[in-house]
């Protein structure tokens, strides 16, 4: 079935408009088969609808979309071989999970004997074994979840598509799913396109990321591409924290004026503002405006003797609230290797401020 | 700092009158405030003066009066406990066919207004844009807003002998039990169209969606996800079309021609034997009662 000729899904020129706005705006993008691919984007920047489009609930309105190599654009979604966990999860109240589970293979004209039996091991491959008879009322989220999983994987489709089916758990549960999520997918080897707005869970789970912005993909790479080699400002700030500098700040450091960055982790603090720099680092000195306290670190909002403000983030090694809160207003020294100060061009884009990452 | 000292002494007086202008409204209020009991009573009184004097104890009158018998010379009530009443409606065929028509009757405009209701339903809650659904919640609404006379006499212009049917598609039911059906499914669907369309406001867009992404055909997805989703919705309307029809008498009388349903045999009788009346009156009731136990029975109820 699988043809390696062909992504899995391979998107030209999409574009959807939902009377003034446009949602989507001219989409590109080919993924690969077997790939955890991840639609990456703040709230109302038409990841959903592009995911909405692959799975046949939104026409687009201008475009094609094919799923390895045939032209789906205007098929419903009974006549495509994806499947799609839904962010509400979608699960049918009346039916008892095994039903849920089964609604596929039955609509299939699977027996009755075979699909109650592909549904409990679809189950138990969700470590949901003998939750068979209860209704969806009766789960967690986390459960719920992992239903809608089994029923979207129980029939074997090419392709997954997940609509931030993380988003409605909370943080810890959210963390465990993510390595399920990931380990059940490497088991599987169907491909999986995941839309997520936190940048935290694109970059552990996926192969490759597309940045989506305002409609239209902003980078497309591995999430170390993405975080080391940001493409444009709108990427450097919504993936990490993006720490610019740019005009004359960014001159008298970097040599020209153009928007520069530089990851806050990758920065050092030291107190001992006449060290003599090592070779291939990069040294300025300036004043701690703000100092924030956060468990297994801190951060340092410095303002920069030359202009411009950083954020540096230590590990609380050998500090403990109590020392790092005393840093405030003292001078320090900020330095970090010449090779982790990314410039991100000219042209670039500011982020729109209220489209940071939480 | 004197402006501070005016600004304190005014607040330090208005804080001292304070109490003196308190308001009659806001004294009241603030007594039942501290008072539950008498807040519970003074919520309570009028609706369960209403509920057990006026609904139940009526109810038990027609229940006891149903056990009387009529002076058949001068129409008064003779108050001898006898089942008279009820052996006669059980004895008599014109009765027992009365009653299954009426049964029949209620049933039909409930299916009629059930199978009308989904589709229209469907459109207002999922199809529709937020416009359009307020246009036509409006538009299933305002029937209710005319007279029923009105609405039953223009059924009449319509299924009449050379009336609009008979002159613009050449074809009417004619006045009769079909007519009935007809005119109580328009009186009643605004009854199955607002639960029902609630219902479907409910249903969450992604279930449909699901359902067809798991590759269910339109028609599959009907009966598998949304028909059991509406269920209750639809047994909520009906239990409004169909307790409805069945006390119906007042279209009969506009377009049954010479069809008669429960309803007209009560109001017929109420006058010159109103204990006979009340037996068949009470009829109506215990089809309620078994209607109302059958629908508890498919859990309907408890979700709605």
């Amino acid at each position: 079935m699988v043809d390696d000729a062909h992504p899995a899904v391979e998107l030209r020129g999409l574009r959807k408009r939902f009377g003034e706005v446009v949602a989507v705006d001219g989409v590109d993008l080919e993924i690969v088969d077997g790939e955890f691919f991840s639609m990456l984007g703040p709230s109302g920047s038409g990841k959903t609808t592009v995911l909405r489009m692959v799975g046949g609930f939104e026409l687009p309105t201008e475009g094609t979309v094919l799923l390895g190599g045939k032209d789906v654009t205007r098929l419903a979604p009974f006549e495509r071989d994806v499947c799609t966990v839904f962010q509400d999860y979608a699960l049918f109240p009346s039916m008892n999970v095994r039903d849920n589970v089964a609604y596929g293979l039955r609509v299939r004209g699977t027996g009755r004997v075979e699909r109650a039996r592909q549904a409990d091991e679809a189950l138990a491959g969700v470590r949901l074994a003998g939750f068979g008879d209860r209704k969806p009322a009766e789960l967690s989220g986390g459960q719920r979840q992992r239903v809608a999983l089994a029923r979207a994987l129980v029939v074997r489709p090419r392709v997954l598509l997940l609509d931030e089916p993380l988003g409605a758990l909370d943080l810890k549960l959210r963390e465990q799913m993510q390595m399920e999520l990931k380990a059940i997918q490497r088991d599987v080897g169907i491909t999986f396109v995941f839309v997520t707005h936190d940048q935290e869970e694109a970059l552990t789970m996926s192969d490759r990321v597309a940045v989506f912005d305002a409609g239209r993909v902003e980078q497309v790479g591995t999430p170390a591409d993405l975080y080391e080699r940001p493409a444009t400002a709108f990427v450097a700030g919504f993936v990490g924290t993006s720490n610019l500098l740019e005009g004359d700040a960014a001159a008298r450091l970097f040599g020209d004026n153009g928007t520069h960055s530089v990851r806050p982790e990758k920065i050092q603090v030291s107190r001992d503002l006449s060290a003599s720099g090592e070779p291939g680092e990069q040294a300025v000195t300036g004043t701690v405006a703000e100092v924030v306290y956060a468990g297994a670190s801190t951060r340092f909002i410095v303002d920069l003797d030359t202009g411009g403000r950083l954020m540096a983030l230590q590990q609380n090694r050998h500090s403990d609230s109590s020392d790092v809160a005393e840093l405030r207003g003292s001078k320090v020294r900020l330095s970090w290797r010449r090779s982790h100060g990314i410039s991100i061009g000219t042209t670039a884009e500011q982020p729109t401020p209220g489209r940071t990452p939480r | 700092m004197d402006r501070d000292q005016g600004l304190t002494d005014s607040v330090a007086q208005t804080l001292r009158e304070a109490p003196v202008r308190t308001p009659f409204s806001r004294r009241v209020s603030a007594h039942l405030h501290r008072r539950p009991r008498l807040r519970l009573w003074a919520l309570l009184t009028a609706p369960m003066f209403w509920l057990v004097v006026v609904y139940l104890a009526s109810l038990a009158a027609l229940l006891v009066t149903a056990f009387w018998s009529t002076d058949s010379f001068t129409s008064e009530i003779v108050r001898d406990w006898n089942l008279d009443n009820y052996r006669l409606i059980y004895e008599s065929s014109v009765y027992r066919t009365i009653i299954v028509r009426t049964l029949a009757v209620a049933l039909g405009v409930t299916a009629v207004c059930t199978v009308v209701a989904i589709p229209f339903a469907y459109y207002m809650a999922k199809v529709a844009g937020p416009r359009e659904q307020k246009i036509l919640v409006v538009a299933a609404l305002m029937p209710l807003w005319v007279s029923y006379l009105i609405k039953g006499f223009s059924w009449r212009i319509l299924v009449g002998e050379n009336g609009v049917l008979d002159n613009t598609i050449g074809a009417t039911p004619g006045f009769g039990t079909a007519a009935v059906v007809l005119t109580l499914s328009y009186l009643w669907l605004p009854y199955m169209v607002l639960p029902v369309y609630a219902g479907f406001e409910r249903l969450p867009d992604s279930l449909l969606d699901a359902s067809g992404d798991l590759g269910a055909k339109p028609s599959r997805t009907f009966w598998s996800v949304v028909l059991p989703a509406i269920f209750p919705s639809v047994v909520a309307g009906s239990i409004f079309t169909f307790s409805l029809s069945m006390g119906d008498y007042i279209t009969v009388d506009i377009v049954g021609g010479s069809t008669q349903m429960l309803g007209n045999v009560v109001f017929d009788n109420q006058v010159y034997d109103l204990p006979f009346a009340a037996a068949m009156a009470t009829v109506t009731v215990a089809i309620m009662v078994v209607y109302l136990r059958l629908v508890r029975r498919t859990g309907a109820l408890e979700n709605i």
